[in-house]
């Protein structure tokens, strides 16, 4: 057992995917997340990896694709306006199977918008913003040993499903510091015999590409890119259901402001009311079905985002009109504290 | 113990993040729940820094701290002006009387005015002052020992034993003024 370690929730993922075997990370500086790279510079040439400051975003991620398509394990990160220069790149990733990790450690926007914590990217990342039909698992944690946990599995799951993955955190998770143990296991080994990586050995050579001319095709790739992502919806949705019998309400958050959430709940608990978290791991697969069978003493489901309400969405798929789905959050990287969040919870509810 | 909720700010290049940090280390190696979290605004040296420190015996929520301070480390004047109102009633707060120089005045706080700066320069390294400061956390908290202190600064600068002996220094003059 490694003893636990102090440190920054960027700096934290970035052991964890050395210790997942990244060999090749590319970025360009955008706070916050600046860290990442910071710490990657220094850290990953030590564990014999590669650290290349590219010229933008969009460099970066096509040097993500690159090294992919050569068989080796890559990452990136970058914030909100840096991720939405990398769509393009995420998209080509995708149509040629290529696994990688990209961190998304978001800021408010729209536009540059600001540096403080938000959540308004969970549109630009559970759907997307490249072309064509695609999704990727998107990982939310809420502790910085969550945060470290998921990006090493991130890894793995990319590798075992040859997509691209992200981790979607926001500033806070990335500034702030909180005991954590690094991650001890042994990462996944997977024979990438698709790999552009040298046929030295006679065999005959890969290509790796995303272009694809004829429909027949296309469409079969795409089908069985869809049966993967039934495999990963079967497999691999997380969810942290905290709801019991007895709770009133059903309070749907993720990542750091889950944490402010839960602070709520102990102030609605010292009221009478009986509150209960669900939180989202996976942002996709959505854990749809945890919302389909919810307790019945459940009347009120109440979603809270930093955005305008964009988890609130899929929280209604889920739901599927069987309660009351209402929404409270606060944008532009302002934070809602415990008190507020009980306050509007009790509005709704007429308590 | 329950939970304790610590802000240390003031200039920065004061040391104020520093300080959270080492108090978080220190929260760690007792096996205790802690977080820290920094502003992180667009800051430059001479702007205004700050962190929050939770310390607790219970899974930590929020690492956010905007009401009922437990502790203030206030190294210079914005920083009172900007956190005494949110101390909660029975808090400690530290004053950096060195550059404070407005009457600190919280009826229901307890104020503990250290002339850190001074003290830190007498002491032979001005950037020592947030150390001195520590000396109020070491006489008036009871947070944590001399020794776990002495230990955490030694985990901080490894292998440079004169950093430690330089803060050390500081944190003892500090205590003999308290005194």
């Amino acid at each position: 057992m490694m003893s636990k370690v102090l440190m920054k929730g960027n700096e934290a993922i970035c052991d964890a995917a050395i210790r997942a075997g990244c060999k090749a990370f590319f970025g360009y500086p955008i706070t916050p997340q600046n860290e990442v790279p910071e710490y990657m510079t220094k850290k990953l040439p030590e564990a014999g990896g590669v650290f290349v400051q590219a010229e933008s975003e969009t460099s970066a991620i096509n040097m993500v694709y690159g090294a992919a398509a050569a068989g080796i394990r890559v990452m990136t990160s970058s914030s909100s306006p840096g991720i939405a220069l990398k769509q393009e790149g995420i998209s080509y990733l995708v149509g040629a199977d290529l696994p990688c990790v990209i961190v998304s450690v978001s800021r408010a926007g729209p536009g540059l918008g600001g540096i403080l914590p938000a959540q308004s990217d969970y549109f630009q990342a559970t759907r997307g913003g490249g072309n064509g039909d695609y999704y990727l698992p998107v990982y939310a944690p809420f502790s910085i040993q969550e945060a470290m946990d998921l990006v090493f599995k991130a890894f793995d799951v990319a590798d075992e499903y040859r997509t691209p993955v992200m981790v979607l955190f926001d500033g806070m998770l990335g500034q702030m510091m909180e005991p954590c143990t690094p991650v001890d296991k042994k990462p996944g080994n997977f024979d990438k015999k698709w790999a552009a990586n040298g046929n030295s050995d006679g065999r005959a050579p890969n290509a790796v590409s995303s272009l694809s001319l004829k429909g027949e095709v296309l469409e079969q790739m795409n089908l069985r890119r869809f049966k993967t992502y039934d495999d990963i919806k079967a497999k691999e949705t997380m969810v942290d259901n905290r709801v019991t019998d007895g709770d009133e309400v059903a309070i749907v958050a993720y990542g750091t402001p889950a944490r402010i959430v839960l602070n709520a709940i102990e102030i609605l608990k010292e009221q009478g009311i009986k509150a209960g978290l669900v939180r989202p791991i996976t942002l996709w697969p959505f854990p749809y079905a945890d919302f389909a069978n919810l307790p019945a003493s459940v009347k009120n489901v109440v979603v809270c985002e930093l955005s305008m309400g964009q988890m609130v969405e899929d929280v209604r798929l889920g739901v599927n009109g069987k309660l009351p789905v209402h929404f409270y959050g606060r944008t532009g990287g302002m934070i809602f504290e415990p008190e507020e969040i009980a306050e509007q919870i009790k509005k709704i509810i007429g308590k | 113990m329950g939970t304790t909720k610590i802000i240390f700010s003031g200039f920065g290049g004061q040391g104020v993040l520093t300080l959270g940090q080492v108090v978080a280390d220190i929260a760690l190696n007792q096996g205790k729940e802690v977080t820290w979290m920094p502003s992180y605004g667009a800051e430059m040296r001479g702007g205004t820094a700050n962190c929050s420190v939770i310390i607790s015996d219970k899974v930590i929520g929020s690492p956010i701290i905007l009401s009922n301070i437990d502790i203030l480390c206030a190294m210079n004047q914005p920083s009172v002006d900007k956190f005494l109102d949110k101390t909660r009633a029975g808090a400690k707060v530290f004053i950096n009387s060195s550059i404070v120089t407005d009457t600190v005045v919280k009826d229901d706080a307890e104020i503990i005015a250290i002339d850190a700066t001074n003290i830190a320069v007498k002491a032979g390294n001005a950037r020592t002052a947030n150390m001195v400061m520590m000396a109020g956390f070491l006489a008036q908290t009871g947070l944590f020992t001399i020794d776990e202190l002495e230990a955490a600064l030694s985990r901080r600068f490894k292998g440079k034993a004169e950093l430690v002996e330089v803060n050390m220094k500081a944190i003892k003059e500090g205590l003999q003024a308290l005194a």
